[in-house]
């Protein structure tokens, strides 16, 4: 495809403004730009054309298959993109007069309510923008509150090694030496490794349950026992919450601050790559430590971004709440766990489980016995999954399972869907005793076949330069 | 009640039979009983389509939609060309993840490798990330960058953004870091307070351009002693005015960053926004979050590829720079859209139009008696202003649907864009007079 | 996999080469091999410190970072910023391309000799 650069003829343009009807004024010379931007100059066709094959090259949840695990990938409904997109919603200023923003206060004040009940919370902010802006917001109720306490002494924060790479990240940006403990064997938290790091130098510790290779950790209740027992809080980081939302909740798991993915749980667009919304829920102790914007709301709190939040997201997540209800947000969290269970079933005979029980809204496979015997990767599966018209499940992750594949189908997918994914499986590991080779060059059918990641790391070409 | 599950209920029931279940709950099996959920969520019933569909309009309904905006401060209301509205809202774009797996995703990463190109451009940089996700994290993350063991000290001036600086301020509270303010003398840094801050410690200094009062710094003017003193400079600039100021690079910044709203993103009672950041080669490994590389495939055709993973925190875990993963892809194609149907032209003729309408306001309204520009200075779309009266003009503009100036410090602080007529200006000095006459 | 006679060798695979009183350090053959295609090294600067025992650098692949750890403690006198452009030499030539020189060096990690650096690896593979 050529670039949107390679395609601009100089002197076109789309007609956009009127002319300006008032007299022009001048920069300073000194402020004046040197030479104008190279922008694409184009007409209005040019445009959509161009973006309308950009867009032919990209595979969404909503054009197919998606089992992207702790990436919940569910159906992102379009009723929910026209609300987000009234003019009653989008054409209003963040600094507006009270009174002329009680829908958006509504708006906010509702889905905080009900995201509140579903986690066990006394209260949340939409201020941050994404999952890991969550963790770190969350982190930070949890370093100010030991501040308040002048309990300075504490300065690490416990994470399990399979967790994802954001909670050690996020515990470093809030000024904590990070703790790794090792994961008992079925991935769930080792009570004898949580003890021997556990002390008066513990600030908190950063959970997800279920955990990340899928499994609820049965011990849950006394592994925050004994965090709050040595003076820590629990943070619970949502990525798994499709799970168990509506039938248990992490403010009843003893956890006093969670982070939710708005764009994961409650089905708002990834965009590929955001706009998400990590909402933040929180105990009532840690309610004072909430962030506000300084100019919208009062300053003296911390902040984590402009204003209050990527509202919009939020108008999404409400409709879809409004959507399900009381009935529906459990009905999805036990269909997506059904169809955890049955695709990994379906699937079972062929690729092998990691953990071979029951599990909840994803599960992981283990290739390397596969891999020994036949030189087929799970990368080479993940690329071969491509020509079938089906994005790849996570690849190598989480670090305790060798050649993973994490799946997590969600509830949006029919059984149809999912005999069908299973069959495709089945396909591919018998392909791959029969002929690797055409496995390891796969995919066959993509636009383009695996690129050269190293080149591109060793000689970054990162802007197109005019020849 | 509404529900996106396909599978019909016979269906379910034959999959649970499938693995060996009886009932949901034994899927469940692992959840403690004492905290298993047994009553419902105290949320209302599910509702249908059309009922959503009326319940949240009329939450809509209930806010105020002004004819006429006048109001900036960090949130600007220029003209979206209805391209910008469509094409990211289609259905690929909209509903893909992060472009981990580049031969499903070529949409995706080239149009945020022709984004990174534009903000390269604007900025004068080399090297621009895939955005992150505001204006103030932009600078927050910038401000991080340039940490190093030995300099950790963040200078900011105080004509900054304030929720950019409380929003700074935060994240230096999380790595213990300390920020100092720098003071404002009429209305702009003080740049002889700055060289007086400008100490070994010293691993940045953020400044703002145009600055929260529409002011333009004397930036360039200040590089110089930044670089004498080993700090990086951070300039946080409107991409709009970039149309036609002089780009951070060449007034001497190590780090552009700014809010990239302005790039055909709605004000949206305050999100989602854009983040846009760039830097020098020099600097590219310190640079957080996604970036897009171009390579070849196996056949030796183009390709693009998310690139120098190595820096994120999937890698690097506890010693990433940043914890970002999701970003502001979609923000990031709309602002590329926005460029692409404005053109280099279009864009200097928003940039001048604001500008050319705000100083027209500034001057008609100053004609009013006591009312005073507060700072007298080269600005761009907006001023502040000292008025008399200003609730009961705030009051009155509200009566007739527009949105007047952000009261801010005993002043007002207004701001216009290419979006309001002459004629509407005029009304709007008209309904001011009335008020003071 | 070549191991080189001459030079001294630390369990986490640097090599340590006497220049009079100057340790010059690279990475082992095994190390790179290991590692896969290098993409960046992370170097310190020259006048920092460094530890025997601890990091201080790393080597970044497309998907991974590996900490260097230094085999001596001492002060840093020279860095190799050809690696900056070219990682790959790394691979290509692991003996020739030395990563810093150390002096003023106050300790040293247990080294190994060519035979028992061998032994280590063929434990390790």
């Amino acid at each position: 495809m050529k670039l949107i650069f390679e395609k601009s003829v100089p002197g076109r343009r789309c007609a956009i403004l009127p002319a300006c009807d008032v007299e022009k004024v001048e920069l300073p010379a000194e402020l004046k730009r040197d030479a104008a931007p190279l922008l694409p100059e184009m007409s209005e066709t040019d445009v959509s054309r161009h973006y309308t094959e950009l867009n032919q090259h990209v595979h969404g949840v909503n054009c197919g298959f998606y089992p992207l695990g702790s990436c919940t990938m569910k159906y992102n409904p379009r009723i929910d993109e026209e609300m987000a997109a009234l003019p009653g919603f989008t054409g209003i200023h963040p600094l507006a007069p009270q009174a002329a923003v009680e829908g958006c206060e509504e708006v906010i004040a509702t889905a905080r309510k009900y995201l509140c009940e579903i986690t066990g919370m006394a209260d949340m902010t939409f201020q941050p923008a994404a999952g890991a802006h969550g963790e770190f917001t969350g982190v930070l109720l949890i370093k100010q509150y030991h501040d308040s306490r002048n309990d300075t002494k504490r300065t690490k924060i416990i994470v399990p090694d399979s967790a994802h790479g954001t909670n050690p990240a996020t515990a470093a940006m809030c000024g904590y030496q990070v703790v790794n403990i090792p994961s008992a064997p079925d991935g769930c938290v080792d009570l004898e490794a949580l003890k021997s790091v556990l002390g008066d130098d513990t600030a908190g510790l950063m959970l997800t349950n279920p955990n990340t290779v899928g499994i609820f950790d049965e011990n849950i209740l006394e592994i925050t026992r004994l965090v709050h027992e040595a003076g820590g809080l629990c943070y619970y980081d949502g990525a798994n919450l499709n799970a168990v939302m509506g039938v248990v909740r992490p403010g009843d798991m003893g956890f006093d601050c969670v982070h939710l993915n708005l764009h994961k749980t409650f089905a708002t667009p990834h965009g590929g790559g955001g706009p998400g919304a990590g909402a933040v829920g929180c105990k009532s102790f840690l309610a004072p430590f909430l962030p506000h914007s300084a100019l919208m709301e009062e300053p003296g709190h911390i902040q984590v971004r402009g204003f209050r939040g990527n509202f919009l997201v939020v108008v999404r997540a409400l409709a879809y709440l409004l959507t399900l209800g009381r009935e529906g947000v459990p009905e999805a969290a036990q269909n997506a766990v059904l169809n955890a269970n049955y695709l990994m079933h379906r699937i079972k005979g062929t690729f092998a489980p990691a953990f071979d029980r029951i599990c909840m809204h994803e599960f992981v496979l283990d290739l390397s016995e596969y891999k020994k015997a036949t030189g087929v990767s799970a990368l080479d599966v993940a690329k071969s999954l491509i020509d079938y018209g089906m994005h790849p499940p996570t690849m190598y992750f989480p670090l305790i399972v060798h050649e993973a594949l994490m799946l997590e189908p969600t509830e949006t997918e029919s059984k149809e869907t999912l005999d069908w994914a299973a069959d495709v499986f089945r396909a591919l590991y018998e392909l791959g005793y029969k002929d690797p080779a055409f496995m390891h060059a796969a995919p066959h059918n993509a636009q383009i076949g695996r690129p050269d990641e190293v080149k591109a790391a060793r000689t970054p070409i990162v802007r197109y330069t005019k020849a | 009640m509404g529900s996106y599950v396909p599978s019909t209920q016979e269906q379910r029931l034959e999959m649970l039979h499938a693995i060996g279940l009886k009932s949901f709950r034994d899927l469940y099996k692992d959840v403690p009983q004492s905290m298993y959920l047994d009553r419902p969520l105290d949320l209302p019933e599910g509702k249908s389509e059309l009922e959503v569909s009326q319940a949240v309009q009329a939450m809509a309904r209930k806010n105020k939609v002004y004819d006429t905006i006048l109001r900036g401060a960090g949130a600007y209301d220029h003209y979206i060309p209805s391209i910008v509205k469509y094409i990211p809202a289609k259905e690929e774009f909209l509903t893909a993840y992060t472009p981990y797996q580049a031969e499903i995703s070529q949409g995706v990463l080239q149009s945020i490798f022709e984004y990174q190109t534009e903000i390269c451009e604007l900025t004068g940089m080399d090297v621009s990330n895939a955005s992150v996700y505001d204006g103030a994290t932009a600078a927050a993350e910038a401000c991080a960058m340039a940490r190093d063991r030995k300099r950790r000290l963040t200078l900011i001036s105080g004509a900054a953004h304030p929720d950019v600086i409380n929003t700074i301020r935060t994240y230096a509270y999380g790595t213990n870091d300390e920020i100092k303010i720098i003071p404002v003398k009429d209305g702009k840094t003080d740049p002889d307070a700055l060289k007086a801050m400008l100490t070994p410690e010293v691993s940045a200094v953020y400044v703002q351009q145009p600055n929260f009062f529409g002011l333009f710094e004397d930036a360039e003017a200040m590089a110089a002693p930044v670089h004498e003193a080993g700090a990086l400079y951070i300039l946080g600039c409107n991409p709009i005015a970039l149309g036609i100021m002089k780009t951070p690079k060449d007034m001497g910044a190590d780090i552009a960053v700014g809010e990239g709203q302005p790039l055909g993103l709605p004000i949206a009672f305050g999100g989602p926004y854009l983040g846009f950041m760039a830097t020098t080669t020099k600097h590219m490994r310190k640079l957080p979050g996604r970036i897009v590389g171009e390579t070849t495939d196996d056949a030796g055709n183009r390709a693009y590829v998310l690139s120098l993973q190595a820096r994120e925190q999937h890698i690097r875990r506890e010693k990433a720079g940043s914890n970002i993963c999701s970003n502001e892809a979609l923000c990031a194609l709309t602002a590329g859209v926005y460029l692409a149907a404005m053109g280099p032209e279009g864009l200097k003729e928003v940039a001048e139009s604001s500008m050319a309408k705000a100083h027209y306001l500034c001057r008609e309204l100053t004609k009013l008696p006591g009312v005073k520009l507060r700072y007298d200075a080269p600005f761009f779309h907006e001023f502040l202003l000292d008025m008399p009266k200003a609730d009961e003009i705030l009051s009155a503009l509200d009566k007739k649907n527009i949105l007047g100036g952000l009261p801010f410090d005993g002043g007002i602080l207004w701001c216009a864009t290419e979006k309001v007529s002459k004629q509407t200006l005029d009304e709007v000095v008209a309904i001011v007079k009335g008020v003071l006459a | 996999m070549t191991i080189n006679p001459d030079l001294k060798y630390s369990k986490s695979h640097e090599w340590v080469k006497m220049d009079g009183d100057v340790a010059v350090i690279g990475i082992s053959d095994f190390a790179q091999d290991a590692l896969g295609d290098l993409v960046f090294v992370n170097l310190p600067q020259v006048g920092d410190e460094v530890t025997a025992g601890e990091a201080f650098g790393d080597v970044e692949s497309v998907k991974a970072v590996s900490d260097l750890m230094s085999p001596v403690s001492g002060t840093v006198c020279a860095i190799n910023e050809e690696l900056l452009d070219a990682p790959e030499s790394l691979n290509n030539d692991p003996y020739g391309a030395w990563i810093i020189k150390v002096e003023n060096i106050t300790g040293t990690e247990e080294l190994l000799d060519a035979a028992a650096y061998e032994a280590h690896c063929a434990a390790e593979a």
